[in-house]
């Protein structure tokens, strides 16, 4: 997170040590709460996870396999789809929304443009939804009898309805569809307030020098909102790899595995099937380690860049 | 040419526009109609508004669903703005090297996947259970404790903190006020829009959350809107005007808070990246 880093001037009062020490104390008392809070229900169920990724059987009795669960991910199908999966959105989705949101707020930046409130609220509006609601709307419109395909009939764009919650490659594309449907605007608003600290005359310069607005978006914006850029993208991918709630309600994981998440197959492993928590956990470590990985990676290559 | 282009951005946004608001126009308007019209494809209000509410509430007990998220909505926000608050204010008006590695270590919380430590909470809860009832699984108390303490919030109020004026907690001093004093007479009436945008931001997690709940909350008299939606659009032979009735009373609260504040709304899902 780049937030973290702050100046580092620290209060030096002349009052009496004792007074300085007494605040010091009533300084702790503030944050005490938040740090227990955090300690008990993040950090000690991240090392109980691991503990218990460690473990296996079914409901309580558990008991201490080693890595056995690390290697049996290697052979299981089922998690081999849900990771497969969460790469297909993830280099789909994220880079699409970005894309999509970048566009929408360089052409909303443009003070000219009439109805640019009414533009930019629309586009805003799917945030308000909750997950599990835009989830449901989005399966009966894409339904075989759905919105979707008499509208795509009506167009003659396909002469019979697309069957898109039973295929594996639509289901997909309609799980992509849906989430940047959701998530689209959310990113725009990002980025339209980043533009608002552009300076205007960069734009003014390139276009006196015959840059074209295609050009401008390539060599100012998007070097200009880069770090705006960085951001959205790590927390669109740590989104992603937790995608559950649309799956969940959309698809149900299904055709067969083809739209199933990580996070609902640590679901299944733990509340569907016979639950199998210590393998559960390993999976969910997965995630972890993906996170982590990644949001590095996404470091570096903005750094490199530089 | 500049003509032209400018006719391509209108068509461009207009068709963004009508994509993002017709999910919206679609279940105004179902709302209104019989599950026959609705799968028909009908995309004209009915009159069949009355009918589906009542069918709503005689078929899902969805009277005590709105019950529960409110209650859990308003406990949450409310928890969450006063200990994410005087942490946020903690580590910045008492600053110490000890405090901001602490703080940073926090951050790194922000990144634990909400599936890792699911099912350890769920033991958790699953343990208390047995000795303390009323906190166990199947409890509104287990669906909002892990919600409560989160470092965005910490960090949220950290980085509003920034821009507060540190004279004010002097001057508080020399009246004579306690620290705790300063923070509920001084900073707290300051930072009223700052408490306004995490409120809005706090509450809507909390109405719209899925996961815990559906883990933690199993009996029906504890169904949450999220989990009641989603169990009616599980079903193999849906009624869509009614489901549509209960999406739109669902969406509702939180469609009502971004119109009436879209100010705060929006500051509040920006304000990790300001400051």
């Amino acid at each position: 997170m780049s937030q973290v880093t702050h100046g580092t001037s620290y209060p030096s009062n002349k009052k009496s040590f004792s007074n300085k020490l007494r605040k010091n104390y009533i300084g702790w008392l503030f944050i005490l709460l938040s740090v227990l809070g955090i300690s008990l229900f993040y950090f000690y169920p991240m090392v109980q996870a691991f503990i218990l990724s460690l473990k296996s059987g079914m409901g309580a009795n558990l008991e201490f396999v080693g890595f056995e669960n690390y290697a049996r991910l290697f052979n299981d199908p089922t998690f081999i789809s849900a990771l497969t999966n969460t790469f297909i959105y993830l280099l789909v989705q994220v880079p699409a929304m970005i894309i999509l949101a970048l566009i929408f707020s360089v052409l909303l930046n443009d003070s000219t443009l009439k109805f640019r409130g009414f533009f930019r609220t629309a586009i805003f509006l799917p945030c308000v939804t909750s997950l599990v609601a835009y989830a449901v709307i989005f399966k009966y419109l894409f339904a075989v009898d759905g919105l979707v395909n008499k509208f795509l009939m009506d167009l003659s764009l396909i002469s019979e309805p697309l069957d898109w919650l039973a295929d594996p490659f639509l289901a997909k594309i309609t799980i992509i569809i849906a989430i940047t449907w959701r998530w689209t605007g959310y990113n725009m608003i990002f980025y339209l307030s980043a533009l608002q600290n552009v300076d205007k005359s960069m734009y003014e310069a390139a276009r006196i020098d015959g840059a074209s607005s295609i050009q401008q978006f390539f060599y100012i914006t998007i070097p200009m909102l880069k770090p705006i850029i960085l951001f959205t993208s790590i927390v669109s991918t740590i989104g992603t790899l937790q995608l559950f709630d649309e799956v969940m309600n959309i698809t149900n994981g299904g055709p067969g595995n083809a739209t199933l998440s990580i996070s609902m197959y640590i679901y299944n492993l733990s509340f569907e099937y016979t639950p199998d928590f210590g393998y559960a956990a390993t999976v969910s470590y997965v995630i972890v380690i993906l996170v982590v990985i990644l949001s590095f990676i996404q470091f570096k290559v903005a750094g490199d860049r530089k | 040419m500049k003509k032209v282009k400018r006719i391509f951005t209108y068509l461009f946004l207009s068709i963004a526009s009508i994509i993002s608001i017709f999910p919206f126009l679609w279940m105004l308007v179902s709302m209104t109609n019989k599950s026959v019209d609705v799968t028909q494809g009908k995309l004209l209000p009915g009159t069949h508004f009355i009918e589906n509410v009542k069918g709503l509430f005689n078929t899902v007990d969805i009277g005590t669903a709105l019950i529960n998220s409110t209650i859990i909505a308003v406990i949450t926000t409310f928890l969450t703005l006063l200990i994410g608050s005087l942490a946020g204010y903690g580590f910045e008006i008492y600053r110490s090297r000890g405090k901001d590695m602490i703080f940073n270590i926090l951050l790194l919380s922000m990144m634990i996947p909400f599936a890792a430590i699911m099912i350890p909470l769920y033991r958790f809860f699953g343990g208390v259970s047995a000795s303390v009832p009323f906190l166990g699984i199947d409890t509104l108390a287990a669906a909002i404790l892990p919600t409560v303490i989160t470092a965005f919030f910490i960090f949220f109020f950290r980085q509003n903190t920034k821009m507060f004026a540190k004279e004010l907690v002097e001057a508080g001093r020399i009246d004579g006020l306690s620290e705790l004093g300063i923070f509920f007479r001084i900073y707290l009436p300051t930072m009223k829009t700052t408490y306004a945008a995490a409120a809005i931001i706090a509450f809507m997690n909390s109405w719209n959350n899925y996961l815990w709940p559906l883990v933690v909350l199993q009996s029906p008299e504890n169904q949450t809107i999220p989990l009641l939606i989603s169990n009616l659009g599980a079903g193999y032979s849906p009624d869509y005007g009614l489901i549509m009735t209960a999406i739109v009373i669902a969406t509702l609260p939180t469609a009502i808070v971004f119109f009436v504040m879209q100010r705060h709304f929006v500051a509040g899902m920006m304000g990790s990246v300001k400051g």
